[in-house]
């Protein structure tokens, strides 16, 4: 038994390895989420919860059944495939009652400059250009129509 | 844009892996050193290296507890770290690491240091006093049992330890290759001999880093450095050296050879954006030369004071090199586009979270863990303890 005896020191170590464990087990079972893994290595949970979200967009049918004039231009020119939430934000809660908010008119600075100042990993084809040096502080709508932004397609104001 | 060249897709622009992961694998890569320096003299019972058997051992553990904060520093999150261990991803090669890392840091180094210590942990925690006699009597837990048998026992008990500590300090390291190797998207990147090159550059650094870090605190300790064990560090830091260049050389002939779709581009980078830190530093400066100096110690004979110099010089320029082998796998392999048309480059913040004064505060960091782990546990051989007289 002596052996025992004089590797003791070597079974404290153990059991602090074991502790460890045990600790380690017991605050993951208080912090792991109940639904995890129940189909996937994510929160099942989870799924419910953004379901169970307010929709922020409306999506383009909503917005031309009211504005029909905006559509037409829009239709026109060469934003015709962009959406209007890309430009204007989210505005669900507009599109289901226009007087319970009026969306604010972006800031064509920042607003056109997110998608046309130029970048080598931009394809060559897609308009691009240095906001500085293009219109220097002026904004874009001045002379381009958000709407129809081409300026010989007749869309100038 | 500024720094592109060509053509980039969007999140190839911005580096997402900064100087901090360059740093990760050059301190991994030292603690796989220094223990593989330390399992020399204990498995492969080299008995020259005796006098940095311990030394080696907490320079090992000062890097590890070091290792893991750059990746802290890298994360969004970094609270959501421990997620990886309580919720595991088998399939994920960098969820497990998590694992390997415990398993090296508790199973291993701390056990073997324990282990290593106890007798001298016991006869302290009766020397001592107030804080520091409470903190030895904690590392007994409680066991003040230091009979010669029990002694025996720690003995073979290590041993074990350190015949399970190499595969696992190569795995500790190999993983990191591992997780860049395995990369099949990146050509600068994947390759199976990745593992294998970190290893042994790892093995090269750590041994370079105990060899520096002994003669240093040794000078600064005002006592006679022993010749006998740095001739043989020197030594194993050669031949080891050769073998990692010449795996190196084997990845870059290869690559040459093959020339396969992205070899154009890999090459063009190598001679413009990574020429001063590939070819130069890396390659010239940091393994080249520090391998003719070895070379000549070990053709020549040279006087105590010239081999001094000389060891100091090619451990300083070898750790150089090894960082440069990192800085080029890691930024290299984001400067170009996986398009293969277009390069970017690196621009090292300052004092940002991912930045250059945080680098060097890590680099720092691990020398002050050493500095602490050194004044707890001595490793210098004379001050081998003595136990008090018997009947205490
Ligand atoms: C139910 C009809 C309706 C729908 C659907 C609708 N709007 Fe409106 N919208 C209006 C009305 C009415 C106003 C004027 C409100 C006011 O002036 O207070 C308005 C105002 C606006 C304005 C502000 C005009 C200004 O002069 O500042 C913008 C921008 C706008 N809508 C965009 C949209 C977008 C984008 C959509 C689609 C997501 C949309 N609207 C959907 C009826 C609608
Ligand atoms: C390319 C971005 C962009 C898109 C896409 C876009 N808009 Fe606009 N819109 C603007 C900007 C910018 C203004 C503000 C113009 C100004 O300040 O004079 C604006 C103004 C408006 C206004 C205010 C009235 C006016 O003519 O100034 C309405 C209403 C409107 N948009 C509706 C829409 C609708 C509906 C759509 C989708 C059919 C849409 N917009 C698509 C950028 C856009
Ligand atoms: C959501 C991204 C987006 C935003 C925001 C946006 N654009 Fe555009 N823009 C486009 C796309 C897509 C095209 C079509 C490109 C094509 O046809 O290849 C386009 C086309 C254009 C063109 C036509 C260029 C030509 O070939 O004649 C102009 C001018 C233009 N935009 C100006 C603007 C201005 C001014 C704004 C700000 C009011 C703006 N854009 C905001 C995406 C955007
Ligand atoms: C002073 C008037 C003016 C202002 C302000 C202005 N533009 Fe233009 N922009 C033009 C004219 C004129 C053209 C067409 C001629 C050309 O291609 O240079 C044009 C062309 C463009 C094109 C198409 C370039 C191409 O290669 O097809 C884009 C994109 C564009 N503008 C974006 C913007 C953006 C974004 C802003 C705001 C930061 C802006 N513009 C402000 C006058 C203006």
């Amino acid at each position: 038994m002596g052996v025992f005896k004089d590797a003791g020191h070597l079974f404290r170590f153990t059991g602090l390895f074991v502790l460890a464990f045990l600790a380690f087990l017991l605050i993951r079972g208080y912090v792991v989420p109940k639904t995890f893994g129940q189909y996937g290595h994510y929160r099942a949970a989870a799924i419910g919860e953004i379901a169970g979200r307010p929709v922020k967009f409306a999506g383009h049918k909503a917005c031309e059944d009211c504005h029909t004039d905006i559509v037409d231009v829009k239709m026109k020119g060469k934003h015709a495939h962009v959406n209007c939430e890309a430009c204007h934000g989210a505005l669900a809660k507009h599109a289901d009652d226009p007087t319970s908010m009026t969306p604010t008119k972006p800031d064509t600075a920042v607003l056109c400059a997110r998608c046309h100042t130029a970048s080598a990993a931009k394809p060559t084809g897609f308009p691009q250009v240095n906001p500085a040096d293009h219109s220097n502080g002026v904004p874009c709508e001045t002379c381009h129509n958000p709407h129809s932004p081409a300026i010989d397609g007749g869309g100038a104001k | 844009m500024s720094g592109v060249e060509g053509f980039m897709y969007p999140n190839e622009i911005e580096l997402q892996w900064s100087v901090l992961i360059v740093l990760y694998p050059f301190i991994t890569g030292l603690v796989a050193g220094a223990f593989i320096l330390a399992s020399l003299e204990r498995v492969f019972l080299v008995e020259a290296v005796k006098p940095t058997y311990r030394l080696a051992l907490l320079t090992a553990l000062a890097f590890l507890l070091d290792a893991p904060l750059p990746l802290q520093l890298h994360l969004g999150h970094p609270e959501r770290s421990p997620e990886m261990y309580f919720t595991p991803h088998s399939t994920s090669a960098m969820a497990m690491f998590g694992y390997v890392y415990l398993w090296y840091l508790m199973a291993v180094l701390v056990l073997e240091i324990w282990l290593d210590y106890r007798r001298d942990i016991v006869i302290l925690s009766r020397k001592s006093k107030g804080l520091l006699r409470l903190i030895y009597k904690v590392m007994t837990l409680g066991s003040s049992n230091i009979s010669p048998r029990s002694l025996a026992i720690d003995e073979k008990v290590g041993w074990v330890v350190t015949l399970i500590g190499i595969p696992s300090a190569f795995l500790l390291h190999g993983y990191v290759g591992f997780i860049f190797g395995s990369i099949k998207a990146n050509p600068w990147w994947s390759s199976p001999l990745m593992p294998v090159v970190f290893i042994f550059s790892a093995m090269v650094s750590g041994i370079a880093a105990v060899m520096l870090l002994y003669m240093s605190a040794t000078k600064m300790r005002r006592k006679a450095i022993d010749m006998r064990c740095v001739d043989t560090i020197a030594m194993y830091l050669f031949y080891i050296f050769i073998i990692d260049f010449s795996l190196e050389m084997l990845d870059l002939i290869h690559r040459i050879y093959e020339a396969d779709e992205s070899f154009r581009s890999l090459n063009f980078m190598v001679h413009t954006r990574l020429y001063f830190s590939h070819i130069v530093i890396q390659i010239f400066l940091g393994t080249l030369t520090p391998l003719i100096l070895l070379f000549l110690t070990q053709v020549v004979k040279l006087t105590e004071v010239l081999r001094k110099r000389v060891y100091a010089t090619s451990g300083c320029l070898a750790m150089i090199g090894i960082f440069a082998m990192r800085w080029n796998v890691v930024i290299g392999g984001q400067l170009f586009s996986k398009s293969f048309l277009g390069y970017t480059t690196y621009k090292m913040a300052l004092v940002t979270r991912e930045g250059f004064l945080v680098a060097i505060g890590l680099t720092i960091l691990p020398l002050i863990f050493l500095w602490i782990l050194v004044k707890l546990l001595p490793p210098w051989p004379e001050q081998s303890l003595h136990a008090p007289a018997p009947g205490d």
